[in-house]
């Protein structure tokens, strides 16, 4: 038999006020949902700190799995690699055999760029990270493109620094808790970065599209000089990241532009690295857009 | 003489979960793995796949639906309220989204237990199917107008991804029905 449904309980004037006071509180809750959809929609900001104490919550927890997530790809590509490995030695000599031909033209060209610089008296200081973190966690459900780093204001982490794997850029951090840190991705329909072309200067902006790919707008208009397979690095304009770090590839091409596939896939990577701010007035302008 | 760290397994221990007369379930546990269950299905973010693309189904959302098919009445109509405000401390939309549409997705759920009381496994996944869909393009839709531009096709593998998750999580929910319903207590 069906269980009797509890919202007709007869005479029982109870449990009829019971049911009409969970409708009200129903519809209440969907009433407070507007309210509070139309308060972040406004400001994106808002809440960020009952988030950010919430992934600070679950940080331990998250940080195990990172790590079991790393493990479990480990075992997997084991697998795969006793099946593929004859056609890999072999891809992988004529590889070296490649990369030394490369190498010893890569020392000239360091060589030669040494003397220049040493011409122009340029000094450019290496990047010290502020901190190197897990990727615990990435909001897989959702259309937009947030991911977790196990690090915040204790270890130094504010919002607007850039975040990058050994690969590429993934993204920069967005919301800072005490020991996580929200991290907006490249893919992320908000995300912009400014980029070129790594062989010529060709400007660009790489937009997230939120599918896994970015697609690469032109800058001006006018023939689309994109070829597949072309690399993407930032350009540095706008002063938010730092130039000549590693974005995408191109895939395929638009009318205006390509579509590019992000170089670090933050699904592969555990470890990412939290750049500082490469300049200090376009990223607290970045991070804080309403005290424009 | 045994230590206490090698002690015989004793009664009540072998005893536990064996339906016996003089057992019944405790009240707590009946009361709070529904809830326990939908807010670790919301915690989904923080399982061990970082996706760079919308794929994983909204299990939070799932478990929700499945228990209100499966156990209607468990939870009051409220219930997205506040399960909804702990999905959205997660799941990265913007906040309210999960408030909004769970309260509507548990509203619709009780009027749709009011016209079909009989259901079988079929017409419960069809109508979660349904439900899910709606959910997911409705979700889409708020974080567009936060000001994501993704084209909603993006969406599409999710849709089928959670649809084919359903029977999955109806399941876990049966299985947690049976674990909350075990025989634990001595009267």
């Amino acid at each position: 038999m069906v269980a009797p449904s509890g919202r007709r309980p007869g005479h029982n004037r109870r449990a009829q006020y019971g049911t009409f006071f969970g409708y009200m509180l129903a519809l209440g809750g969907l009433g407070i949902g507007v309210v509070l959809l139309i308060a972040s929609i406004g400001d994106s900001a808002a809440f960020a700190g009952a988030r950010t104490a919430a992934t600070d919550t679950t940080r331990p927890a998250a940080e195990l799995a990172a790590a079991s997530r790393s493990d479990t790809q480990g075992f997997f590509e084991v697998v795969a690699g006793y099946f593929t490995r004859g056609s890999r030695v072999a891809k992988l000599e004529r590889e070296v055999a490649e990369a030394r031909v490369k190498l010893a033209e890569q020392a000239a060209l360091a060589e030669e760029n040494a003397r220049l610089k040493a011409l122009l008296t340029l000094t450019e200081g290496e990047v010290k990270p502020v901190v190197v973190t897990r990727l615990i966690g990435s909001t897989s459900s959702s259309t937009r493109r947030f991911a977790t780093i196990a690090a915040g204001t204790n270890q130094g982490v504010r919002p607007g620094m850039a975040v990058r794997s050994p690969l590429g850029l993934v993204g920069r951090v967005l919301e800072v808790g005490d020991n996580t840190a929200r991290v907006l991705l490249i893919t992320d329909s908000e995300s912009t970065v400014p980029v070129r072309r790594s062989t010529d200067g060709i400007q660009a902006y790489a937009v997230g599209r939120g599918d896994g790919t970015v697609q690469i707008k032109l800058a001006t208009t006018g023939l689309n000089p994109f070829k597949k397979g072309d690399a993407i690095v930032t350009s540095g304009s706008g002063g938010l990241f730092r130039p000549g770090e590693a974005v995408a590839v191109v895939v395929s091409l638009t009318v205006d532009g390509a579509i590019a596939h992000p170089l670090s896939d933050p699904g592969m990577t555990e470890f990412v690295v939290v750049e500082p701010i490469y300049d200090e007035p376009a990223a607290t302008a970045a991070a804080a857009p309403e005290a424009r | 003489m045994p230590s206490p760290l090698i002690a015989p397994i004793t009664d009540t221990l072998r005893d536990f979960g064996k339906p016996r007369i003089n057992r019944a379930p405790s009240p707590i546990l009946a009361f709070a793995v529904p809830w326990l269950l939908v807010m670790l299905g919301s915690l989904s973010p923080t399982w061990p796949i970082i996706a760079s693309a919308p794929v994983v189904p909204p299990f939070g959302f799932l478990l929700l639906v499945a228990w209100q098919l499966l156990r209607p009445g468990l939870f009051p109509v409220w219930a997205g309220l506040p399960l909804g405000l702990f999905d959205d401390l997660y799941s990265g939309q913007p906040f309210g989204s999960a408030v909004l549409l769970w309260s509507i997705a548990m509203i619709g759920l009780d009027l749709l237990e009011v016209r079909f009381p009989w259901r079988g496994v079929l017409s419960n996944w069809l109508s979660a199917s349904a439900i899910i869909t709606a959910y997911l393009i409705l979700a889409a839709q708020i974080s567009r107008a936060s000001g994501g531009t993704e084209a909603l096709a993006v969406i599409l593998p999710q849709v089928l991804l959670a649809v084919l998750a359903y029977p999955i999580s109806a399941k876990l929910v049966g299985m947690a029905d049976k674990f909350r319903l075990t025989p634990v207590q001595k009267i």
